[in-house]
């Protein structure tokens, strides 16, 4: 579906149980709804036992085209209400196998906050391996289903010290948010 | 012989011949026709007039037509037009061709044969039925083949009594003594025939509008008086009323009740009215088969025994070979059409009356009447007999697994929901939402009206009556529902089915912790209060509501529930002591502040880590920020 005013349509999953203990990611959330176009699923709130509304889901999906997938990370991955809404929204039929066609065209970028370093990212750190690779599974399902995988978007700790770090990361991430609906909003056809 | 006399002797014949006869395994009809002989007019002359008991007792093939009409939607009896008009319009050619070849063959003149073969074409609906309800087979394949013959003789007898006079010798005079005899209490026997067939069209229609429309209201003004015999009269005046109206325009009383029955099946009170007029059936019933053991002519059988026998074989042979031939022509497998066939092998109850009419209408001789008579009898006799060994001969193991087809609306349902009301209601439908069939109880008349409107059926009655769980499917269901409102009906429904259907898995609506307790020890396997989950939800919006994140306080809110539901089963041993109950309760708080503290310190370490974390390095679980 082609974006309104020269700019792609942005799905926003955002996906933080205790997003009221949180700092970063509020001011990331706001930066990014301060930008037009941007729709926000803001998961634990809607889903606080965990019975995701496939069909609504499936319909805010098709209708946007750039798809971001905001979390924490917790023990290298998502936490499980991210997990259970793409298991139960990105079905056969819908995301892959035969005529699961709905994502394909799309982009797919990943913004993870972490209060670990980034030195805790290398193979000498304490975590051994990259975000990168701790971040495969979701390349994997992007690519699978036919989307643009995006270079993810991550906030380490050291970032994020004190509000100057805040408002930094804030306006970063929406420059990057901005730039690349802009990228595709150029490749989409216009009607007009 | 005083009445009570007659009464008691009925009655002990019945207690005594039925159970023993069933427990021989030869079925109850076959005990109640041997009842018969002993207590007739030639053993032990306990019994005066038989003919007019018998008479009264056909009154129970009136009631079991009504009863299998309840059964039969008006949808399912048109499914049903091929083995009525198809399968029983050939058997009664058929059958009735053979056998009166049979005759010719042994001298009878031809108007004889054919009044003899279409009489004896005729099986017995009570016995048939009786026999196969018994044998559990009345619901199945063949149990609808069997039934759409028997129908289609019982609509049969009316034009058979309007046809044997043309066959008497003596003409004219004949008919008219014929007709005087049929046609009783017809009160339209000298109208022209288009306007007897107007006359009959109207009161089939009456029977449908009125049925239809004007039972409901009363039933529902009887239900709200709460009365149980003004329940089962009206029933019965009901039946009655059916009959007799058929009766007045020349068709069959039972056919009237059929069609009384169909009517009502859409009805809610269809169970209660089933439960409450089963009763009459069997007692009736079985009275009936008495009397007709009663009636046989013993010094003629004992006079002619070759002959006789001779007579019975041939006819039931005859009878059973050609329905068999039928079966296989209607495609039915040889098993079924084999049960079929000797299930309808014998002479019918309508014999006994077209017999002594064909006498009457100078179209039989009184002596070979009486000769068929008993051959009838013997036949109805020979029945439960045939049926046993014919199920002995094609028995085979592999029949065992193999579920009828379903035709009849007899109830399977998964669950049995008793009480439909605010609370019932939601646990029907998410059953029947997820494919679950229910079939549900319900005693207010009002909800049932408001259900009705939204379109759901729902039966009117007692959950508590044994009777009624039974007829809403208690033996077959999985699972029952208990539930209604009142606390203490509920008890007494979860011991009921405890009791009774031990295969059931009982879930109970519980009014508060103490009942649910109570409903435990009753045997119930699951229990909720029914104030506990609302109560739950709302709390978790009141958290909401102040402010907090909706996975917030839907943990907190079901953290509360495990925390209560351990307590519920913890306190268990203590629910008849109020004091150490109430100390315990108190006890058990601060263990709850400590379960909310836990999770609440989880979140914590997931989020807000940052600053003294740092010191002690990175948190894997707890990356968040």
């Amino acid at each position: 579906m082609p974006g309104q005013d020269d700019t792609a349509r942005t799905l926003l999953v955002l996906a933080h149980p205790a997003l009221e203990r949180a700092r970063m990611n509020p001011a990331l959330a706001d930066a990014a709804q301060a930008l037009p176009g941007v729709t926000l699923r803001d998961l634990y709130e809607l889903y606080p036992d965990f019975t995701v509304d496939v069909r609504t889901e499936q319909k805010l999906l098709l209708e946007h085209d750039l798809i971001v997938l905001q979390f924490p990370l917790f023990w290298y991955s998502a936490p499980s209400l991210l997990k259970e809404w793409i298991d139960a929204v990105w079905l056969k039929g819908f995301a892959y196998g035969p005529r699961g066609v709905a994502l394909r065209g799309k982009t797919l970028l990943c913004v993870i906050s972490t209060s670990a370093s980034a030195a805790d990212f290398t193979p000498e750190g304490d975590y051994r391996f990259s975000l990168t690779e701790f971040l495969r599974p979701f390349e994997q399902t992007a690519r699978y289903c036919g989307l643009k995988w995006a270079e993810p978007f991550v906030v380490f700790g050291e970032d994020a010290a004190g509000d100057d770090g805040l408002r930094r990361n804030a306006e970063a991430y929406r420059d990057r948010l901005s730039e690349l609906a802009a990228q595709i909003a150029r490749t989409l056809p216009t009607d007009g | 012989m005083t009445v009570l006399t007659q009464i008691f002797v009925y009655l002990a014949a019945a207690v005594v011949s039925g159970p023993a006869a069933k427990r021989l395994g030869l079925g109850s009809v076959l005990g109640y026709l041997v009842a018969g002989v002993v207590i007739g007019p030639h053993v032990l002359k306990l019994v005066g007039a038989i003919e007019d008991v018998r008479r009264a007792s056909e009154f129970g093939v009136v009631i079991l037509l009504f009863l299998i009409g309840l059964e039969l939607r008006p949808a399912l009896l048109w499914n049903l037009r091929r083995a009525i008009f198809g399968l029983g319009l050939a058997q009664m050619l058929a059958v009735g061709a053979a056998l009166a070849a049979g005759a010719v063959v042994l001298g009878l003149t031809g108007r004889e044969a054919i009044a003899t073969g279409l009489i004896l074409a005729l099986s017995s609906t009570a016995i048939v039925l009786q026999l196969l309800d018994e044998k559990g087979l009345r619901r199945g394949p063949v149990g609808l083949a069997v039934f759409g013959v028997l129908l289609f003789q019982d609509l049969a007898v009316i034009p058979l009594l309007a046809f044997l006079p043309l066959l008497a010798v003596g003409g004219a005079a004949a008919v008219h003594d014929a007709e005087a005899a049929a046609h009783g209490i017809n009160l339209i026997g000298d109208w022209p025939a288009w306007a007897q067939g107007l006359a009959v069209l109207g009161a089939v229609l009456a029977l449908v509008v009125g049925g239809r429309y004007l039972t409901q209201p009363v039933f529902r003004y009887i239900a709200r008086a709460g009365l149980r015999e003004a329940f089962t009269a009206f029933a019965l005046l009901l039946v009655v009323g059916a009959a007799l109206l058929m009766q007045l325009v020349g068709m069959s009383p039972a056919l009237g009740a059929f069609l009384a029955g169909v009517v009502l099946a859409e009805s809610e009170f269809r169970r209660e009215l089933e439960t409450d007029i089963e009763p009459f059936r069997g007692l009736l019933l079985g009275l009936f088969f008495i009397t007709v053991g009663a009636g046989l002519n013993v010094p003629l059988v004992l006079s002619r025994p070759v002959d006789l026998a001779l007579v019975v074989l041939g006819v039931m042979a005859l009878k059973g070979l050609v329905m068999f031939g039928l079966g296989l022509l209607f495609r039915g497998p040889w098993r079924d059409a084999g049960t079929a066939a000797v299930a309808l092998a014998q002479g019918g109850e309508f014999a006994f009356v077209l017999l002594s009419f064909a006498v009457t209408a100078h179209v039989l001789g009184a002596d070979l009447a009486a000769l068929l008579t008993a051959a009838v009898a013997l036949s109805m006799a020979a029945t439960p007999v045939a049926l046993t060994a014919w199920e002995q001969l094609a028995r085979t193991p592999a029949r065992a697994g193999a579920e009828p087809v379903n035709a009849f609306e007899e109830e399977t349902p998964d669950a049995l929901v008793i009480g439909f009301g605010r609370f019932g209601q939601i646990v029907g439908r998410v059953l029947t939402a997820n494919g679950f069939t229910t079939s549900v109880l319900e005693n207010s008349v009002e909800q049932i009206e408001l259900l009705r409107r939204f379109g759901r059926r729902v039966y009117y009655g007692d959950g508590a009556r044994l009777d009624l769980l039974r007829a809403a499917g208690a033996e077959r269901a999985k699972v029952i529902v208990v539930a209604v409102g009142d606390k203490d009906k509920a008890t007494e429904i979860v011991e009921i089915a405890r009791e009774t259907f031990p295969h059931l898995k009982v879930l109970a609506r519980a009014f508060d912790r103490r009942h649910a307790y109570e409903l435990l020890d009753k045997g119930a396997h699951i229990v909720e209060r029914e104030t506990f989950e609302g109560g739950l939800a709302m709390a978790a919006e009141t958290l909401r509501g102040l402010g907090w994140r909706a996975y917030r306080a839907e943990r907190a809110a079901r953290l509360f529930r495990l925390h209560d539901e351990r307590m519920f089963e913890q306190l268990r041993p203590l629910w008849g002591d109020e004091e150490r109950f109430a100390i315990a309760s108190r006890e058990s708080s601060p263990r709850m502040d400590d379960l909310l503290r836990s999770d609440l310190e989880r979140a914590v370490t997931h989020t807000e880590g940052e600053s003294e974390e740092e010191a002690k390095g990175p948190d894997p679980g707890a990356f968040g920020c």
